[in-house]
């Protein structure tokens, strides 16, 4: 078990652990790049420490750690870090999963963000309790610190040798000083013997052997299982129901009716069925007589949003970023390239549907949530249930997928007004069709790029319209008078050089709801740039890498628009990426007739990815063979787990190019389970190869930055093969004809 | 009216609507939570057992119809995760989230007991009904070749 440790802090400052002496270190993890998303769902006061080491006299490290375990392998890398620094085998440090507490950790996990956030902070804690347990063992012996050395768990010194474990040193060490965490000795890199190398899963065994605990796995004793009847049109109301045949169902317990509000409601009227098992509740839920007010969303549709996008897109948007005057020179300019592309919305489909387990009793408050933000879940368990935050207990479960949907509180908030309003421990279940049609979904977007060239096929101007149903305008408090900045990810920083660039949005209204999914805004925006920049080579002439080696020019670090505290965009690691796909890929070797390479390049998290699709067309369909990555995301902690996250990146990619589309009749999502709605399966699987760049930079994101390549790769592959151009998402089939 | 099986090794006897599914008597009712929950039409895998040595999806299969029957769930593969195909996925580090590797598992273990040494051809005929959105679709064909090795290699020393 890797997340059943509820660990009470003031316990464990105190002691340790309880009844024993511990060494124990406190320290605080950075939130990195999502603070700036999830800095307006919760505020919360500054706290010294959000992240603690314990050590103990049986030689066990522990890692408290209030981050999210998704699938991304955090529990992997983030007691890497630690184990190098400490100098102990990775083996020996187990992780435990913090009890929630915003006034103590930085919960919330996502953006890419957890190695990055983590790895100074992780590694001068390690450090530190190295330094401690020197210093203890050196007193011991009499003997100058600098005389010893700490190796796999133990403190050395001498010739012959000499050992103190660290089990034995814990009680003295504790009773020293924390050196101060900003100046404690780091370890040279080249020394390193943990960061780097290739690392298996710390919970792999019990995800093969079905030991592992989900949120939909918990149990608390007595539970009722419960499923939600929602009105099918985003933003209806209940108008009347009649549950005398749901509650004949053998099984069912309960009918009853909530109302979801405020910050994160998805919902406004739920009616639960709560039964002895989910079967009887599902069941229950069929018998339901329910009549909706289904609203003025009713009215909405994707041909009603496409007929938006085009008006939109006959006039100017709003200006993002304007350089130059990119306007006067497309008018003029003999040589002027235009495409339109478009995306629909795209849903998250976890695994484990969404779920939720509350327990509200008078005093108190328990629950299992599979999320990725715990305080927010906490907050609204707490409103529900009239606590104060600290008397609910939230215990973060593992999640079976997460990719931003388990970011949202809207399935906590179900669990939490039925368990308060029946009193017993109560699991939300979302079937699978409750979870494909009540998403936060991908926005939907529409972009017209045009560009223009010179004599010599340079780009003379740049210019990118997008119209979406953004992000921006469902949760910031700016709401439609965002500037649409962040709906480009980080694509208002072109890489390609030229002296006139023009940026502009234009807001696109729907009731349906929107939110981050896996690399947000960079999946549209890696699609549109990567695409039309191939355009721009055809048209010019040259060789699809060659043209974009030569606009990026001479190495530079362009500065990130609108994101001064991010670090610049560096054209050397995104030539490099380029460079190093293209090689291992065999680019410029001839294929067969009937498939064709094509090459992408994105920025996003601050990692740089690059990708090379190879296609074949046979008997007019279509399929992706190969892709060859190159991806720098600084330096790799666990090279193996950097593969993996990327080979996951290209599978929901492919997802995002071949099959997912939510579209919208009625106001409702016309798709409901994987009969209607694809998802890539093995047969449809690539030979796919990463190669990460073994950098000394500081670690950046890869949970999410291998997927906005993936889509612009295999359409420029396309193009190679057959002369199409593919400028909406999923490719159709009538499109490659 | 009480329905009597075979679980992992062991009879069982649920009382329970007959036309429950397999999945949610063995979650809901026995607490065996290492079978997950997907799609509820055989559509994803994610509840993959065995049913007298068939791969078969338990959330639509009626318990009326697995009286008398042999069903093995994750949990009966290996009491410490000792079944090749458990030691092959944890070798190639299959599982990111994990969710639906239950069924991918009971999946592969079906599919090498038919085809004991099965071509990239076979995988993805026979594994193409388990779906894994965390995409790890290549280690798990890597990993049903190296379960594969490892069970020859086993016959043959046995041999």
């Amino acid at each position: 078990m890797v997340n059943s440790s509820v660990v009470n802090r003031r316990d464990f400052l105190k002691t340790g652990t309880a009844g024993g002496v511990a060494l124990v270190i406190g320290f605080s993890l950075s939130a990195h790049a999502f603070a700036d998303q999830a800095q307006d769902q919760e505020k919360k006061p500054p706290n010294p420490f959000d992240a603690w080491v314990r050590i103990t006299p049986d030689n066990r490290v522990t890692l408290i750690l209030g981050k999210s375990e998704m699938g991304q392998g955090i529990m992997t890398a983030l007691p890497m870090i630690l184990a190098e620094e400490l100098c102990v085998d990775w083996k020996q440090v187990k992780v435990e999963q913090a009890p929630t507490n915003p006034k103590i950790y930085e919960h919330g996990t996502g953006g890419s963000g957890s190695v990055a956030g983590s790895w100074l902070p992780l590694r001068r804690a390690g450090a530190a309790g190295r330094e401690m347990l020197i210093t203890a063992a050196a007193q011991k012996w009499e003997v100058p610190p600098e005389t010893c050395k700490a190796e796999n768990g133990q403190v050395v010194h001498g010739n012959p040798k000499r050992y103190l474990s660290y089990g034995e040193l814990v009680e003295s060490a504790a009773k020293l000083p924390i050196p101060n965490l900003n100046t404690v000795p780091l370890k040279n890199s080249d020394d390193f013997t943990v960061v780097g190398r290739d690392t298996r899963r710390f919970e792999a065994r019990d995800k093969a052997t079905g030991a592992a605990k989900f949120g939909i796995d918990s149990r608390p004793s007595g539970m009722l299982f419960a499923v939600v009847a929602r009105c099918p049109v985003f933003g209806g109301k209940l108008a009347s129901f009649d549950a005398t045949k749901a509650k004949a169902v053998p099984g069912v317990r309960d009918v009853v009716q909530f109302k979801t509000e405020g910050r994160g409601a998805s919902i406004t009227d739920g009616i639960a069925v709560l039964a002895d098992n989910s079967w009887a509740a599902i069941q229950g839920r069929k018998a339901l007589a329910v009549k909706w007010e289904e609203g003025a969303a009713a009215n909405e549709s994707t041909a009603e949003l496409h007929k938006q996008f085009l008006a939109n897109a006959a006039k100017p948007g709003k200006v993002v970023r304007n350089d130059g005057d990119a306007d006067s020179v497309l008018a003029s300019n003999p040589k002027k390239i235009e495409a339109a592309y478009e995306l629909p919305f795209a849903p998250h489909v976890t695994m484990e549907p969404m779920n939720c387990t509350v327990d509200i009793r008078p005093d108190s408050a328990e629950a299992w949530v599979p999320t990725q933000a715990p305080q927010w879940a906490q907050g609204v368990i707490a409103e529900a249930a009239k606590l104060p935050p600290e008397k609910v207990i939230v215990h973060t479960t593992l999640m079976g997928g997460g990719f931003g949907r388990r970011y949202q509180a809207d399935f906590v908030m179900e669990a939490a007004q039925v368990a308060k309003a029946v009193g017993k421990p109560v699991m939300i279940l979302w079937t699978r069709e409750d979870d494909m049609q009540h998403d936060f979904y991908r926005p939907a977007s529409y972009h017209k790029l045009q560009g223009a060239l010179d004599a010599n096929g340079n780009l003379a101007a740049w210019k990118h319209f997008q119209t979406s149903t953004s992000i921006a305008a469902k949760w910031s408090q700016k709401g439609a008078d965002d500037s649409g900045l962040d709906e480009f990810g980080t694509g208002a920083t072109v890489p390609y050089t030229t002296p006139n660039l023009r940026i502009e949005y234009t807001l696109a209204e729907s009731s349906v709801p929107r939110a981050w999914w896996r690399s947000v805004e960079h999946s549209s925006s890696g699609f549109v740039m990567e695409s039309f920049v191939d355009e721009l080579a055809a048209a010019a002439g040259q060789d699809p890498l060659a043209f974009r080696m030569k606009l990026m020019g001479g190495d530079r670090k362009i500065p990130r628009f609108g994101g001064e505290k991010e670090p610049p965009l560096d054209t050397a690691r995104l030539k490099g990426v380029l460079q190093l796909a293209a090689e291992k890929a065999g680019w410029g070797q001839p294929l067969p007739k009937g498939q064709g390479r094509g090459i992408a390049t994105f920025y996003s998290f601050n990692s740089y990815t690059a990708a090379v699709a190879e296609v074949s067309m046979k008997n007019g369909s279509l399929k992706l063979d190969r892709l060859v990555y190159a991806v720098d995301c600084g330096r790799p902690i666990n090279p193996d787990g950097i593969r993996a996250q990327v080979e996951s990146a290209a599978i929901y990619g492919l997802s995002a190019a071949l099959h997912d589309a939510i579209t919208i009749n009625g106001g409702r999502v016309e798709q409901s389970n994987f009969h209607d709605y694809q998802m890539p399966r093995m047969n449809e699987t690539p030979k796919t190869e990463v190669h990460v760049v073994m950098s000394k930079e500081e670690p950046t994101g890869i949970g999410e930055p291998g997927l906005p390549v993936v889509a612009p790769a295999m359409c420029n592959a396309i193009f190679a093969a057959t002369g199409k151009r593919i400028r909406r998402l999923p490719i159709r089939t009538e499109d490659l004809a | 009216m009480a329905i009597s099986f075979t679980l992992n090794g062991t009879a069982k006897s649920v009382d329970v609507s007959p036309d429950m599914p397999l999945l949610w008597v063995l979650r809901d009712t026995l607490n065996m939570t290492g079978t997950k929950f997907g799609c509820g039409m055989a559509l994803c895998g994610a509840c993959t057992v065995h049913i007298n040595g068939e791969a078969t999806r338990s959330c639509i299969t009626p318990i009326s119809s697995v009286a008398g029957k042999k069903v093995t769930t994750i949990e009966g593969l290996s009491a410490d995760g000792s079944h090749p195909v458990q030691q092959a996925w944890m070798e190639e580090d299959v599982p990111q989230c994990g969710y639906c590797q239950s069924g991918q598992i009971m999946s592969a273990v079906a599919l090498l007991s038919k085809k004991p040494n099965p071509t990239d051809s076979d995988i993805d005929d026979f594994m193409s009904g388990n779906i894994c959105r965390c995409g790890t679709y290549q280690r798990i064909r890597k990993a049903i070749h190296r379960a594969a090795s490892m069970q020859a290699g086993k016959a043959k020393s046995a041999a």
